[in-house]
């Protein structure tokens, strides 16, 4: 297993440095060199060679390019042009969680959603049924984004005023508050973070007992810890309370489009690979002893279809991701998404760079987590890769 | 002395055509080359038609691709005449065309019976300057709703909404068919090269396509537009490269390396093939049909990608349901509930149905492909 793991780590530390090769020819390719871009063109030329030499960018393209890595590797990613001198790398360590929180939930969410249809249709072949959610789910799936969204934001803010029509919090309600937004936002990824581990690990654990008598007490005891710490939490951290609701208040619509755009992938990659399971003799032999489909369908079929579509998460990833930019952008929920789109609309180089190259780094490292998930789910995976 | 020789293979398939092909001492094949190729190629075509129509979706979508061609094709035919009768046809990007409406100018907004047909002096003088109780004054709709002028409506600046859509349904196919082009032959490129050579190259190439295939390519091409001017060939271009690249030329190098193992290919090397004649004369061919289904894929995202980065306003293009969007928004229409409807379901209706159409059409040809997926 740790074999299985390193060795992924090493593929991902190349990708990432090829990634961050990438981007850095996109800089280098673009017209014009940042001096001509952004100076005054009437300054001396020994000023600007000056400059030029202080940048780093008197010398060849490999030397510059090692300047970058190197540079990337320490954090330093320069200086924003939009919030001078504010550093890049404090921008986006700003940003990051706040798209995490988005990220994490929205792809729950699709995934919820799109395992449990998909098993359904797959069970259920042909039929009015299958058709509508198929054609539903497409067309959430190849949807106009922003559109869409703004539909969204139309009907269940603007129209029937369940949410807030956009943003991050609701500054009047926020004017005179005892903490900043970050403060109280820190505080709630940390209580869910915690939730969500022993979450879980408990679940992880009730799998690897025998008994089922066991596994069933060590869920009731695990599940009852998790949602205990967090409501115990949250009743010590009162005075905190009001202004994390009114976070999460606005969390809510960005994370349902964003899991509504993205589910139909999940649930068309589930239907696929159930519709495989369901030919297994297992199944048959099931059926022929007399076990109750819904039994069948949940516990012997879509477990083990369950497996090729976490592996296709990589491919929904980079697909949720997008998404998620859109998403940002248009309920302007200050994430990296939203913060690569201004920063590249404002020409702010520094930032649109910085900000892709986390985007890439998230994309590595879900695929990352998702790789260490399959093996321990598929112990295939690892026999295999270890010989 | 250099002497060029001529790959053997080469020089059967490049016999003159048409004149039915010698084997050997004075046999001839029945027919030509080229109308085996066609027999076989409708044979296959009839056998996957019948499958392809059992899918009502994908037959669902064919008849939205149809749809929206026809809406193509209408735009300079239904826009030929009309007021902007001194431009052949009416050009939705430049053509103003507001309908004027008369009001009656009453002397204060409290004698105002019918707004629709009144107007009190003191507004109307943003419109007409120095009107009295008792002129009349037109002025321009716009946006205006849909009406027998305009069936669609007008957008902020006047312009016909209905023009519009068809004339932007004219550049997302050209958008789609320049990615899916790239995307084909980048895809089969890749894959063939990959599966062929194997080693260090297969490993280099795969590693980069699972890079490609890992990155999400709005962000990627966020940025792009932000460096460059980004136009809609380039934009295909593109998209077509960056998707090739990923996920589809993964697929076809595991297609191609079925192939490369076949009896086939050993045939063909035995009897001289060099390397570039096996894969393009057998692995490529043997590839194609595959990577056809993916670009159905390309063509969505392709469709998608550029209404969205359009909406935001990065690309170097006049008109585009994007563009559309990017009017209404920019003015302001957007937010303002359903009130002004056509500036925002047409475009986005538009989008996402050509984008679902072919990813019906893409879904159903990988039934046709994957015999697994079928219902029997």
């Amino acid at each position: 297993m740790l074999k299985f793991v390193g060795r992924r780590l090493v593929q991902m530390v190349f990708l990432f440095f090829l990634f961050l090769t990438l981007v850095f020819f996109l800089l280098e390719a673009q017209p014009g060199d940042i001096t001509a871009q952004f100076l005054d063109p009437t300054i001396p030329a020994e000023i600007r060679a000056q400059l030029v030499e202080r940048l780093g960018l008197d010398g060849g393209v490999w030397s510059r390019w090692w300047n970058y890595i190197t540079n990337f590797v320490t954090g330093n990613l320069g200086v924003s042009f939009q919030q001078y001198p504010r550093p890049v790398l404090d921008v986006i360590t700003e940003r990051i969680p706040r798209t995490l929180f988005l990220f994490t939930f929205a792809t729950l969410l699709s995934y919820v959603i799109g395992f449990t249809l998909g098993k359904r249709l797959a069970w259920k072949r042909g039929g009015f049924s299958e058709h509508a959610i198929t054609v539903s789910g497409v067309l959430l799936y190849t949807v106009f984004y922003p559109w869409f969204a703004i539909i969204m934001i139309l009907f269940f803010a603007s129209g029937l005023g369940w949410f807030p029509i956009n943003g991050f919090l609701n500054p009047e309600f926020w004017r005179g508050a005892p903490y900043t937004g970050n403060e109280v936002f820190g505080q709630l990824i940390f209580s869910l973070l915690i939730t969500g581990l022993v979450f879980g690990f408990t679940a992880w654990f009730a799998r690897r007992q025998e008994e089922r008598s066991t596994a069933r007490v060590v869920r009731v005891i695990g599940y009852g810890t998790s949602l205990a710490f967090l409501v115990i939490f949250w009743l010590v951290r009162g005075d905190m309370r009001p202004f994390a609701l009114d976070i999460v208040h606005h969390s809510i619509l960005p994370i349902v489009t964003l899991a509504l755009i993205a589910f139909a992938g999940v649930m068309l990659l589930t239907r696929g690979s159930m519709l495989e399971t369901l030919k297994e003799d297992y199944i048959l032999t099931a059926q022929a002893k007399g076990v109750p489909e819904k039994d069948i369908r949940d516990k012997h079929a879509a477990r083990n279809a369950l497996l090729p579509v976490v592996t296709s998460f990589v491919l929904g990833l980079a697909f949720i991701i997008g998404g998620g930019v859109v998403t940002e952008t248009v309920f302007s929920w200050p994430g990296m998404g939203s913060l690569l789109l201004t920063a590249t609309v404002a020409e702010d180089v520094p930032v649109a760079t910085g900000a892709l190259a986390f985007v890439g780094i998230l994309a590595l490292l879900a695929h990352l987590i998702v790789d260490i998930l399959y093996a321990i789910l598929d112990p295939r995976i690892r026999i295999q890769t270890g010989n | 002395m250099v002497v060029e020789e001529k790959d053997p293979v080469d020089v059967l398939t490049e016999l003159p055509e048409g004149e039915g092909i010698t084997i050997g001492a004075g046999e001839q094949l029945p027919e030509s080359l080229w109308k085996v190729r066609l027999r076989l190629f409708w044979k296959s075509f009839k056998r996957n038609w019948t499958l392809f129509k059992e899918n009502k979706i994908g037959l669902a979508g064919l008849a939205v691709i149809a749809l929206f061609a026809l809406m193509a094709l209408s735009y300079p035919v239904m826009r030929s005449a009309g007021p902007w009768q001194n431009d052949a046809v009416y050009n939705p990007v430049i053509g103003y065309d507001a309908p004027r409406a008369e009001f009656e100018i009453v002397a204060t907004e409290a004698d105002v019976v019918d707004p629709t047909t009144q107007m009190d002096a003191n507004k109307a003088q943003l419109w007409c300057f120095r009107v009295v109780a008792g002129d009349t004054c037109v002025i321009p709709q716009q946006p205006a709703p849909p009406g027998s002028d305009h069936w669609l409506g007008t957008d902020p600046l006047g312009r016909d909404i209905a023009s519009q859509l068809a004339f932007s349904t004219r550049a997302a196919f050209l958008l789609g068919l320049i990615a899916a082009v790239v995307t084909v032959g980048v895809a089969t490129t890749i894959g063939s090269i990959a599966a062929f050579y194997g080693g260090w190259l297969d490993n280099f190439l795969m590693r980069v396509a699972d890079l490609v295939l890992l990155l999400p390519l709005i962000p990627i091409l966020i940025v792009m537009s932000g460096l460059w001017q980004i136009n809609l060939p380039i934009l295909g271009v593109l998209i077509g490269i960056l998707s090739g690249f990923g996920g589809t030329a993964i697929v076809l190098k595991s297609q191609a390396l079925s192939i490369k193992v076949k009896p086939f290919i050993d045939a063909a090397r035995v009897s001289g093939g060099s390397n570039w004649h096996l894969i393009s004369k057998h692995i490529i061919p043997n590839v194609l049909p595959l990577s056809f289904l993916y670009m159905m894929f390309t063509v969505t995202e392709a469709v998608s990608l550029e209404a969205t980065l359009s909406f935001f306003g990065l690309l170097n293009i006049d008109m585009s349901w994007g563009i559309m969007l990017n009017t209404a928004q920019s003015q302001g229409y957007l937010r303002s509930g359903l009130e002004f409807w056509w500036l925002l379901i047409p475009a986005g209706v538009a989008v996402t149905l050509l984008a679902a159409g072919f990813f019906f059409v893409g879904r159903a040809m990988d039934e046709v492909v994957n015999p697994r997926l079928r219902a029997r």
